[in-house]
């Protein structure tokens, strides 16, 4: 039985320990808005945070985790900065298709909690990772920045 | 049984569930994740709403529902599509539900394509006037039965917000207290339309609608269906096109914990588990042999060998004018041929279905853009009648094309012959890139003959496959693809002696399909290529050449001087800095597009400034119009610099996206779209981009280097420094 924290709750399931975090979420506990996207960890959809720090849970056993919290985009919005990031995705329209989103603002959380006032090679180095296949990263970038001007809530 | 209940009878089969979302906007749509914890709601019963066609329906609590016969796959429909007949309406916006359109071409069939298919930038150009006279009509019901119930003429009616309003005696009611009384009014006939000086929600850019839970987790795409009692599959066809199962060894993967079952069929395997995680490592274990079949030795230089050769020959007349070899035998000829690669759509959902397939029935959950097809071919695979096949649409992850094809549905219909309850399929991303329909490679040639600084001879030749023969026969006439030919037959360009040819040459094996952009994706790319390379032969500046040949395209020329003037067209740059233009008539739209480009001593490329400048008609909502050009770029941008599916030993050599690489944030540069204002009749806008990007980058390239490159993806190699024409 593995034991893991997922957005503050306490869950536990039979798998075995080499199953990626990614299809714990998905297929055993039902929480889909992690995606899978390539599973070799080459596109970001995936993205969670594990102790805060964006992973990609394809590529994550879910025997690695341990006791560390993870934090998924259902839960995302209860932090200051995924708050913020989500709202700055709507203020700007960020989305079209939406898949990719999801790892988009995991990325973006992280970016945003670690550094308040990213600046253009911050937002590079956090979110050239995520491939969005509608093209939004414009939209990506202005919502980070418009996000990071917001106060804090 | 007016036409709205039998549509109704479709709906009642779908559960709806509503939520309030952040902005105030309330939608409903199907979600089976949910569905499932839930009880059954109550049929969809059009009884004791008003029901006046197949796209609106207002309860007496004044819920308005409109139904959606276009899918939404990122490009925004769901907010234009709704904007429309809100509109025409006077619905309070705010307040407005979705619903998924259940399959029928006879009611939701676009009315360009007369089949239910989301494609070619097509649902809002080809619903204006159909969607605009239906909720006309509602309205003016809504508006009769106030007026009967006031005892006044309706003309001294007004409607906004979901309410009628009689001014003179300050009477209002709303559309659901009306609801019951409008049902019994007769729709009149030539009802007005609004002026579009009055329009209220067109031309503004309104919130998305189906954005709320797309930044939560919640939306429910295909993929994220989930059922009771669920299995859960992925499968492995021949890596070689065409090839069949031969023999299997499955007493490995028998022993993975998870592992249900192993499904052989004659040209694939599957392997089910109790998730996606045991039905992959499943399918790892498994050793399959494959019989390779003919297709084992076509490789991606015999194709080409064999494209070139056919491309010289004569091909079917698309269409001609003046005398073409008079034409070309006046003032100085030139010749050019431009090539263009197999490419996958690698939507970023995975192509998956979900099933239930029961003795005499079955349910499919996924995201798709042909509606009916699915169904049909749904119900061909499964043996059973067409109606009893029920399709939940769901949001797609991406389309482009590739969701215009069933082929993921119909093979998880023959694999849930043998599996027992609800099953989703998924496929692996390497499956879903080395068995996609791939965009076709395309050879065109061109030859061309200036005199006096103008071109006064034509000629041009599509070389590859149809797509249309296969996909929508009618399309493929006379050895002619109206796709293939797109943005060929109706360059916009004014010269005398015009020929354009199509030459059908299907690859061996490769399945080709629809891919954004479609037809003008390769004709505006040879087209606009050539006409930068004819501009320099004359000794003029690409933006000047061009114009002087559309003396009579004011939409273009307004297009033109804006982008030019927007990208600094004309001034200085560094060395190896070059901007190229891209003028483009797709879709019934009017886009000039400047792509402003450096390219380093090792031939990469940076992408600097991308502008354009987007004359669409009325825009229904300009920022879905931006936001359609930004990402559309980077779709094709994407393609010119990285894109290509190779082919050897009958297999695609490509797998994922490590080595089918996709356009980074890092890598985009800023993008201004200017959406121009126009009272025109809207165009079509989703594909633009991705056919505007490649042949601005390639003449950005060309005004850096020098080097004309006639080949997409990019070849480093050629524009590397030092090299010139």
């Amino acid at each position: 039985m593995i034991k893991l924290t997922i957005n503050g709750e306490p869950k536990s399931f039979d798998v075995p320990s080499d199953m990626p975090l990614l299809w714990v979420l998905r297929d055993v506990l039902g929480m889909t808005g992690t995606k899978f996207g390539c599973g070799i960890a080459q596109c970001g959809a995936c993205t969670v945070h594990v102790e805060g720090k964006p992973v990609r849970s394809c590529m994550l056993p879910v025997g690695a985790v341990h006791d560390r919290p993870v934090t998924t985009i259902e839960g995302i919005g209860a932090s200051p900065a995924g708050a913020k990031i989500q709202k700055a995705w709507l203020d700007l329209e960020v989305i079209q298709c939406g898949y990719c989103q999801s790892g988009q603002i995991m990325s973006a959380a992280a970016l945003l909690a670690s550094t308040p006032n990213p600046d253009d090679s911050d937002i590079d180095a956090a979110m050239a990772g995520n491939i969005c296949r509608c093209g939004t990263y414009v939209r990506i970038r202005a919502a980070i920045k418009h996000a990071a001007s917001q106060r804090q809530s | 049984m007016t036409t709205a209940e039998k549509i109704s009878g479709h709906i009642s089969r779908r559960h709806v569930l509503t939520g309030s979302l952040a902005g105030g906007f309330l939608l409903a749509f199907h979600l089976p994740l949910r569905a499932t914890n839930e009880p059954v709601q109550p049929p969809d019963v059009t009884e004791g709403k008003f029901a006046p066609n197949a796209f609106i329906r207002i309860d007496t609590a004044g819920k308005t529902t409109l139904i959606m016969p276009q899918v939404e796959m990122g490009q925004g429909t769901y907010t234009s599509i709704p904007m429309i007949l809100a509109e025409e309406l006077d619905a309070d916006f705010s307040q407005v539900m979705l619903e998924h359109a259940p399959p029928s071409d006879k009611i939701y069939g676009n009315p360009m394509f007369g089949i239910q298919a989301t494609g070619n930038s097509n649902s809002v150009r080809a619903w204006w006037t159909p969607l605009r006279t239906t909720a006309a009509s509602a309205r003016a019901m809504l508006v009769q039965a106030a007026a009967k119930q006031w005892q006044v003429d309706p003309s001294s009616c007004t409607t906004a917000s979901s309410e009628v309003i009689h001014a003179a005696s300050g009477r209002r009611l709303s559309y659901g207290a009306l609801a019951l009384a409008a049902s019994s009014e007769v729709p009149p006939k030539n009802v007005p339309l609004k002026d579009p000086k009055d329009f209220v929600l067109i031309g503004k850019p309104l919130k998305r609608l189906d954005t709320p839970d797309k930044v939560n987790g919640k939306v429910i795409y295909g993929i994220d269906a989930m059922l009771p009692g669920m299995k859960f599959a992925t499968l492995a066809r021949c890596p070689v096109f065409g090839g069949k199962v031969a023999k299997v060894d499955d007493s490995a993967a028998r022993k993975i914990l998870g592992v249900q079952k192993i499904v052989v069929l004659d040209d694939l395997v599957a392997v089910v588990g109790d998730h996606m995680w045991a039905a992959k490592k499943g399918l790892e274990a498994l050793v399959i042999d494959w019989d390779e079949g003919p297709n084992a030795r076509i490789n991606s230089k015999d194709i080409w060998q064999d494209l070139r050769a056919a491309s010289e020959k004569d091909g079917a007349v698309a269409k001609t004018r003046g005398d073409i070899a008079k034409g070309l035998a006046t003032g100085e000829k030139f010749e050019a041929s431009y090539e263009l690669p197999f490419l996958a759509h690698a939507t970023m959902e995975p192509v998956n279905a979900t099933v239930h397939l029961k003795p005499d029935s079955l349910e499919i959950w996924t995201g798709t853009q042909v509606m009916t097809r699915v169904q049909s071919e749904a119900a061909k695979a499964a043996g059973l009648p067409v109606d009893k096949v029920i399709v939940n649409q769901h949001l797609l992850g991406g389309g482009f094309g590739r969701k215009l094809e069933p082929d993921m549905v119909v093979a998880a219909v023959r694999i849930a012959k043998q599996v027992d309850g609800p099953v989703k399929v998924l496929w692996t991303r390497e499956e879903d890139m080395q068995h996609d329909v791939y965009r076709p490679a395309y050879r065109d040639t061109i030859a061309a003959s200036l005199s006096g600084g103008k071109i006064v001879g034509w000629k041009y030749r599509v070389s590859g496959s149809s797509v249309m023969a296969r996909w929508f026969p009618p399309g493929f006439q006379k050895g002619v693809d109206i796709d293939g030919v797109d943005s060929a037959i109706d360059m916009p360009y004014e010269i005398p002696n015009f020929h354009v040819e199509f030459q059908r040459v299907e690859p061996p094996a490769v399945p080709t399909g629809f891919w954004r952009g479609v037809g003008p994706n390769n004709n505006v790319f040879a087209i606009e290529c050539f006409m930068d390379e004819l501009a320099r032969k004359a000794g003029k500046d690409p933006i000047a050449f061009r114009r002087d040949m559309l003396t009579t395209q004011p939409r273009f020329l307004a297009a033109i001087d804006l982008v030019a003037e927007k990208s600094n067209w004309g001034q200085p740059l560094p060395p190896r800095v070059g901007r190229g233009i891209c003028v483009q008539p797709s879709f019934a739209s009017f886009i000039a597009t400047v792509v402003e480009a450096e390219v380093d001593e090792q031939g990469e490329v940076r992408l600097r400034r991308i502008t354009s400048a987007v004359d669409t008609g009325i825009a229904v909502n300009p920022d879905t119009v931006r936001a359609q050009l930004e990402g559309g770029l980077i779709f094709g941008l994407t393609a010119a610099l990285y894109g290509e599916i190779t082919i050897d030993k009958g297999r695609v050599q490509q797998s994922n996206f490590n080595d089918y690489r996709m356009l980074r944030i890092n890598q985009t540069p800023k993008i201004d779209i200017h959406v121009m204002k126009s009272g025109e009749a809207p165009g079509g806008i989703g594909e633009t981009g991705a056919a505007a990007g490649p042949p601005a980058l390639r003449n950005a390239i060309y005004a850096a280097t020098g080097v004309a490159l006639r080949r997409l993806p990019i070849d480093r190699a050629l524009i590397a420094g030092g090299k010139k024409a």
